[in-house]
């Protein structure tokens, strides 16, 4: 067995694999002691935070909206059947916009800056609203392109229905 | 085989048990492992070392139910396709916001003195800097604007990259090989490094000031403790991404190597299809982007920024334009800018202490320069009228081969109510000591009753307040 497969089976990967990776450690921690000194823990809070803000807060939260949302499109198919309706679309896509919009903009929209008018000589009361009509304006759009695709709809099925008749 | 050149053979390669069912899995990830040398069973029984090796491995290679197991993940979206497309796009994006960022910490000319300096523990971080040019003269309007609004433009592409590789948290078993758990630690700082810059980003430019330290600290020190993970992050999976993306939409089948344990074996039925997710995600940085540009663009377009902290004009006139920080919330009285106030001009030993008066009457110039902040915002061209710095030196007998001034603001308290401004910044003729804007007398709140304007310049070395010049090579 050649020296390079023998390491390939102790290490699990290439040398070239490890030596990548010791590199971004060592830049990692030259640059780490000088992000960790002052305030070690809350840098070491925030940091680990950040790492698993979204996949054990988020996304535990917003998947469970989505499936709570597929299962009352679900139960409105009615007649038997199970399958979710691609109709839950026309909520989860202006509900995924607007809920971006507030995870980037949360501090200015739920007005957690408070010295941001001193700050600015800027008015702090808009942002809530103005958030809130584009939430409203997203959700109306999407009943537009819903009302007209279910009239299309109607109109296909009873164009083919007289066409057999 | 397809796998990539540096991670070729790396036990993460070998997809994780089909179904999770121990009969069903066991054949090809621990069948196969061995027989190619790669060995992934093998790093990965000790764990659970017993008396007959083989069922030791069975045992350890069993997830617990939950998430561990690939059924428990029903998104039939999910697979490798998906996650190269969101990939390749952080692959371009976070590049072009890394070095933008790099460039701003350029802007601030840290080398130059040690008040233009937030990191001054950066020692080789520094490595690239380069005094900062005038010329074009919009060009921290256009790298700042980049960064912030790119930044954030990214955020529901990292999300969603996030989410598409979700069960490779829980992956079984957790820690197949040395090289495995030295990748999934690279990975805390890929995530983590991200979440982190990202995160410090975001509220900075909405000046809200939660995170735990100095925003410049936290934000450059970060950038680099991220990038290095984020390059060997590149450099094992692109080759893959790049093949998956070849593949087109139509995911492998799950369980097979090509599915690299994304693919679902218990899909759901679908509600979108996988071009209509990407479609949405796309859907949500186009909504960012357009409620955020406007701060940047300047202009009409401000208006269209409507949930961005800059979004709106805070008065009419000449000096209705943007302020960073009002007089009053750093603390300017009346009486620091009153009828008492003089501009102390130094150099080479001299001092000449100048009235607004005397001030106004030397030659005025006119230079039509934006100001662009650090948090994104800019303002388009703003037509200033002053003394030129290199008439103000040449009060001190350094006219000509002006070197660099220190500028000093009546402000008492806050960061950067100093500034050093290098030899290249004094002597470009469009650098001002302004006392006028728009054709109007500066307002309290744009630095009344003298600010610096410079070409290129980050916001914060135009100092406004200006009380003092000192002319010469910093201490």
């Amino acid at each position: 067995m050649s020296a390079p497969t023998a390491f390939r089976r102790r290490y699990g990967a290439s040398p070239l694999h490890l030596l990548l990776v010791l590199v971004s450690f060592a830049l990692a921690a030259y640059a780490g002691l000088r992000l960790f000194e002052g305030d070690t823990l809350g840098v070491a809070v925030w940091f680990v935070g950040a790492a698993l803000l979204h996949d054990l807060v988020l996304l535990p939260l917003y998947s469970v909206t989505d499936r709570a949302a597929q299962a009352l499109f679900t139960r409105g198919a009615g007649a038997g059947r199970t399958a979710p309706r691609v109709s839950v679309n026309y909520v989860r896509v202006p509900a995924f916009v607007s809920g971006v919009l507030l995870l980037v903009w949360w501090p200015l929209v739920l007005r957690r800056v408070e010295h941001y008018t001193a700050a600015t000589a800027l008015p702090a009361d808009g942002f809530l609203g103005r958030w809130l009509l584009i939430t409203a304006a997203l959700f109306a759009a999407s009943a537009v392109v819903l009302v007209v695709r279910t009239r299309r709809l109607h109109r296909g099925h009873r164009r083919a229905r007289s066409a057999t008749k | 085989m397809g796998t990539s050149g540096i991670g070729r053979g790396q036990a993460d390669d070998v997809p994780p048990p089909k179904g999770g069912g121990p009969a069903k899995g066991e054949g090809p990830a621990k069948g196969e492992g061995p027989a190619k040398g790669e060995g992934p069973a093998k790093p990965a029984a000790p764990p659970t070392a017993g008396p007959s090796p083989k069922e030791a491995a069975g045992a350890g290679r069993t997830p617990p139910p939950g998430p561990a197991r690939p059924e428990f993940w029903r998104s039939p979206l999910r697979g490798p396709w998906l996650t190269a497309v969101f990939g390749l796009v952080l692959l371009f994006g976070i590049t072009v916001v890394f070095v933008t960022g790099l460039l701003s910490y350029a802007a601030y000319d840290p080398d130059l003195a040690a008040v233009n300096d937030q990191t001054p523990d950066k020692g080789w971080l520094g490595f690239y800097l380069f005094p900062w040019p005038t010329s074009p003269y919009w060009l921290y309007r256009l790298t700042q604007g980049v960064h912030v609004t790119l930044g954030i433009v990214l955020v529901p592409v990292l999300l969603a990259k996030l989410w598409s590789v979700i069960p490779k948290l829980f992956e079984w078993p957790p820690v197949r090989s040395v090289s495995h758990a030295l990748e999934r630690l690279s990975l805390l700082l890929l995530v983590g490094g991200a979440g982190f810059e990202f995160v410090t980003g975001i509220l900075n430019v909405q000046l809200h000031y939660i995170f735990p330290g100095s925003f410049y600290t936290l934000h450059f020190y970060g950038a680099w403790v991220f990038i290095g993970a984020f390059v060997v992050h590149v450099a094992f999976r692109l080759p893959r991404a790049l093949r998956a993306v070849r593949a087109g939409p139509g995911e492998p089948p799950a369980g097979s190597e090509e599915a690299v344990g994304l693919v679902s074996p218990r899909p759901a039925a679908p509600t979108i299809s996988r071009r209509g997710a990407l479609a949405m995600v796309g859907l949500g940085s186009l909504a960012l982007l357009v409620v955020t540009a406007g701060q940047s663009i300047g202009g009409w377009w401000r208006q269209t920024a409507l949930l961005a902290p800059h979004g709106r004009d805070p008065g009419s006139g000449p000096n209705g334009f943007q302020i960073n920080k009002t007089a009053a919330s750093v603390g300017i009285r009346p009486s620091d800018v009153g009828p008492a106030w003089r501009l102390t001009v130094r150099g080479q030993g001299r001092q000449v202490d100048l009235t607004y008066g005397q001030l106004l009457a030397m030659a005025q110039h006119e230079s039509a320069l934006p100001i662009a902040c650090v948090e994104g915002w800019s303002t388009p061209d703003q037509r200033w009228g002053g003394v030129r710095l290199t008439d103000l030196a040449a009060l001190v007998g350094l006219g000509v081969d002006t070197p660099p001034v220190l500028v000093e603001s009546v402000q008492r308290g806050g960061s950067f109510r100093s500034a050093v401004l290098g030899d290249n910044q004094v002597r470009d003729g469009r650098s001002l000591l302004a006392v006028r804007v728009n054709g109007a007398v500066l307002s309290a709140d744009h630095g009344y009753p003298a600010r610096v304007i410079v070409a290129g310049a980050p916001g914060v070395h135009n100092t406004k307040w200006v009380t003092r010049l000192t002319f010469g090579e910093p201490a």
